[in-house]
C-alpha cells in the first residue's frame, strides 16, 4: 500500500526523461542529518566516557598515563578507606534528609497554590524562582542566613535572646544546614511537578467526590494523591538520582567539613582523582556512586509500582 | 425514598453574563423529569445548582419543602451521574459505589447489601472488582448509576448520561434507564440536548431555550401544542415547516394565506388571534403528497430521505420555501416532480411576531 502511494512531480517532465517516482514514506537518510549533532555529542559526552571510565576504574591510572590494569584492587581499596566509606554514609543521610523534604514541601505547596488566584501565581513564581539561581549564589545566601553571631539566623534568634544553632560549624547539624539550603534551592521542580499533575485530575471527579461526601481530607487521601502517585514516584526518582550527587553546596559551604562529615561521593571523587590524582581510584567511586544510584532510583521504583493499576 | 423538587425565581450570572433568569419550577416527587435545550440554554446550569455544584444567585430551591441551596452538595440527598460518568479511576466499582456509603459512616454489612442490590439490578455483579479502565463506555455508564443507586437518594440527577454511548448502547440504555424509574420510582431529573430521549424517557419535559423556559408539558403536550414558535421548531424531526402567511379572522376560524394566495382553511379560533404578522406552522406529517394541482399548493421535490417506514420528501415552493412532507415508506415520488402538497388544516399552528403559538380548538 505505501509503495504505491507516489507523489509526481506536477511540472512535466521533458520528453524521455525518466522521472522517479517519490515515496513519502520511504526512509529518508538525509533526514539523520538532523538528529546527528545531538548523537554526535551524546555518544562522545557520555556513552564514550561511561565505558571510558569504567575502563579506568580497573586500572592504576593518574593524569599523565594510564598505568598498568589492576583488575578490581581500586574497589578493594575503596571499600577499605574509612573516608569513602563515610562519604557514602554522608550522602545516604543527606538523601534521606531532602528527597522526602523535597517530595512533601513540593507537594503541600503545589496543594496550596493550585488554585487560579493573582496571589497564588505570584507565590508559585517566587518558590519556582530559587530554582534558577547557580549553586554558588544559594551557597553564599545560606551562609550569610548562617553566619554566627550577625547572621539572618542569629539576629532572628536574637530577638528571642536565643543562640542560633551552628548549622555550619556544629559537626550535628553541619549535613542539616547544607539540606536547608539544598531543599530551598531545589524546590521548584517537584512544586511544579506535582501542579502540572494536580491540574490533570479531571474536575468532574471532585464534584463526584462532593457528592460523595468527602470532606477535605477524604478527598486528599482518596482522589487527590492516588492520582498523582505516578508523579509522586517520578519526583522521589528524579530527586534520589539529584541529590545523590550532591557537591556544589557542601564543596562551597563546608569544603566537606567539619572532619569530613559533610562529604559527600562526588566530592570524594573529585578530591581522589584531581587532588591527588588517583584517576583509577576517582573512576571507581564514580561506578560506585552510578550502582547505588541505579539502585536506589530502581528500587523506589520497584517498591511504589502498582501493578494493574490503570488511569 | 422520594422527593418533590421546588425551584422558585432562581438566577444564576457567570460574571456579566446570566444564564439563568427568574426561573421558577416545580418538580414532583417520583416524576421523571427532563431539561430539554439548546446548547448553552442553561439547562445542565440548573442541574448543578440542584446538585449544589453551582452556587444559586437568587431565589431558593427546596426538597420536601426543605431549602437546600446553603447546603453542601453532598447533604441534599441527591445523587448525580456525570456525561463523563466521572467514576474514580484507581478505585474497583466496589469501591467507586461504596465511597460515598463510606464516608457517611454507613456500616460494612449495609453497603455490602446495597451494592449487591444495585449490581443486581444493572446486571454487573461480575464488574464489581475491575477498575474503570477495564470497563467499556457502557459499562461505565451502569456503574456511574450504580453509584447513584447505592445511596438511596432523594433524587435523581442525569447530566447528559447518554452522549457518551454509541447509538444502539444510548437507544438499550434509554430503556433500561426508563424501566430503572418504574422500579426505583424515585424523583429523576434528566437534561438531554436530545429530543427522542426527551420524549422518551419523560413524564413532563422542560422546554429551555436562551436563559429561560419556554414550555412544561408532556411530552405530547410538547409536541402537539407547543407554547412558542422555538419549541415547534426544536421539538420534533424534521423540524416543523414555516410559511409566512396573513390571516383572515373573518369567519369562526382562521384562514391563512400565502404570498403566492394559497389560502389554508385552519382550525384555530378566530377570537384568541390578533392581526399583525404571523407563521404558519405544520409538521411534515400534517402535510399529504398529492398528485399535481391537487393538492393546497405545488412543489417541486428537492431531496427525499428515505427512512424506511416513511419517506420525508424536502419540496421548494415556486417562491422557494422548503416544505417537508411525509410520504409512505414506498413512496413512488422522485427527485425533480412537481408534486401537490396538501396541509392538514386542523393540525396546523399559528405564531405571532412575539413567537407565541395558537392552535387548534381542541376536539
Amino acid at each position: 500500500m505505501a509503495d504505491q502511494m507516489t507523489i509526481r512531480e506536477t511540472a512535466a517532465p521533458a520528453v524521455g526523461v525518466r522521472v522517479p517516482s517519490a515515496n513519502i514514506y520511504a526512509p529518508q537518510w538525509r533526514n539523520f542529518v538532523f538528529v546527528a549533532p545531538f548523537l554526535f555529542f551524546f555518544t562522545t559526552l557520555l556513552i564514550l566516557p561511561l565505558f571510558w571510565g569504567m575502563w579506568l576504574s580497573v586500572h592504576k591510572a593518574d593524569t599523565f598515563s594510564t598505568g598498568r590494569f589492576v583488575g578490581l584492587d581500586n574497589y578493594v581499596r575503596l571499600v577499605h578507606d574509612k573516608v569513602f566509606l563515610q562519604s557514602v554514609w554522608n550522602t545516604f543521610y543527606f538523601v534521606l534528609l531532602t528527597v522526602p523534604a523535597l517530595a512533601l514541601i513540593g507537594l503541600f505547596l503545589a496543594l496550596c497554590l493550585n488554585r487560579r488566584t493573582r496571589t497564588a501565581a505570584v507565590l508559585r513564581t517566587l518558590f519556582f524562582s530559587s530554582s534558577v539561581l547557580s549553586v554558588t549564589i544559594v551557597t553564599l545566601i545560606w551562609r550569610i542566613v548562617y553566619i554566627p553571631n550577625v547572621g539572618l539566623l542569629s539576629t532572628i534568634y536574637g530577638w528571642f535572646g536565643a543562640t542560633a544553632p551552628a548549622f555550619i560549624s556544629d559537626p550535628s547539624l553541619a549535613m542539616i544546614g547544607i539540606a536547608i539550603a539544598t531543599i530551598w534551592w531545589c524546590i521548584g521542580l517537584p512544586m511544579m511537578l506535582f501542579l502540572s499533575a494536580l491540574q490533570q485530575i479531571p474536575q468532574d471527579i471532585y464534584e463526584a467526590a462532593a457528592l460523595d461526601n468527602a470532606n477535605r481530607w477524604q478527598t486528599l487521601r482518596s482522589i487527590t494523591l492516588p492520582s498523582i502517585k505516578r508523579t509522586f514516584i517520578l519526583v522521589i526518582i528524579i530527586q534520589i538520582v539529584l541529590q545523590f550527587q550532591l557537591f556544589g553546596q557542601a564543596w562551597l559551604m563546608t569544603r566537606g567539613g567539619p572532619n569530613n562529615l559533610t562529604k559527600p561521593i562526588v566530592l570524594y571523587i573529585y578530591d581522589t582523582a584531581f587532588r591527588r590524582w588517583d584517576l583509577g581510584m576517582g573512576a571507581a567511586a564514580s561506578e560506585m556512586l552510578f550502582v547505588l544510584i541505579l539502585i536506589a532510583a530502581m528500587a523506589q521504583y520497584l517498591v511504589t509500582r502498582n501493578k494493574g493499576d490503570q488511569a | 425514598m422520594t422527593a418533590n423538587i421546588e425551584i422558585r425565581n432562581v438566577s444564576k450570572q457567570f460574571g456579566a453574563m446570566t444564564v439563568l433568569d427568574d426561573l421558577s419550577l416545580s418538580i414532583r416527587a417520583r416524576e421523571f423529569i427532563v431539561f430539554l435545550g439548546p446548547s448553552g440554554c442553561g439547562k445542565s446550569t440548573l442541574l448543578r445548582m440542584i446538585a449544589g455544584l453551582e452556587t444559586v444567585d437568587g431565589g431558593e430551591i427546596a426538597i420536601n419543602g426543605e431549602r437546600i441551596d446553603h447546603l453542601p452538595p453532598g447533604k441534599r440527598g441527591i445523587a448525580m451521574v456525570f456525561q463523563s460518568y466521572a467514576l474514580y479511576p484507581h478505585m474497583t466499582v466496589r469501591d467507586n459505589m461504596a465511597f460515598g456509603l463510606d464516608n457517611i459512616g454507613v456500616a460494612r454489612d449495609v453497603i455490602d447489601a446495597r451494592i449487591a442490590e444495585a449490581a443486581r439490578i444493572l446486571e454487573m455483579p461480575q464488574l464489581l472488582d475491575r477498575k474503570p479502565g477495564q470497563l467499556s463506555g457502557g459499562q461505565r455508564q451502569r456503574v456511574a448509576i450504580g453509584r447513584a443507586i447505592v445511596k438511596e437518594p432523594k433524587a435523581f440527577l442525569f447530566d447528559e448520561p447518554l452522549s457518551n454511548l454509541d447509538a444502539a448502547l444510548r437507544t438499550r440504555t434509554r430503556i433500561e434507564l426508563a424501566q430503572l424509574h418504574q422500579r426505583l420510582q424515585s424523583t429523576m431529573i434528566f437534561v438531554t440536548h436530545d429530543q427522542v430521549e426527551a420524549m422518551t424517557l419523560a413524564d413532563r419535559i422542560v422546554v429551555m431555550n436562551n436563559r429561560r423556559i419556554e414550555q412544561i408539558g408532556s411530552p405530547m403536550e410538547i409536541y402537539e401544542r407547543p407554547a412558542t414558535k422555538f419549541v415547534a421548531g426544536f421539538v420534533g424531526a424534521p423540524a416543523m415547516n414555516f410559511v409566512d402567511a396573513a390571516i383572515d379572522r373573518s369567519g369562526d376560524v382562521i384562514t391563512v394565506t400565502f404570498a403566492d394566495s394559497t389560502t389554508i382553511a385552519t382550525d384555530i379560533a378566530s377570537n384568541q388571534v390578533v392581526d399583525g404578522a404571523h407563521t404558519f406552522g405544520v409538521r411534515a406529517e400534517d402535510v399529504r403528497i398529492a398528485p399535481t394541482g391537487q393538492g393546497n399548493v405545488d412543489g417541486k421535490v428537492d431531496v427525499l430521505e428515505r427512512l424506511g417506514e416513511r419517506t420525508l420528501v424536502y419540496t421548494r415552493l415556486s417562491d422557494g420555501q422548503i416544505i417537508v412532507a411525509s410520504d409512505a415508506g414506498n413512496s413512488r415520488v422522485a427527485v425533480g416532480d412537481t408534486v401537490g402538497l396538501a396541509f392538514d388544516g386542523r393540525k396546523s399552528h399559528l405564531f405571532d411576531e412575539t413567537g407565541r403559538a395558537w392552535h387548534a380548538r381542541r376536539a
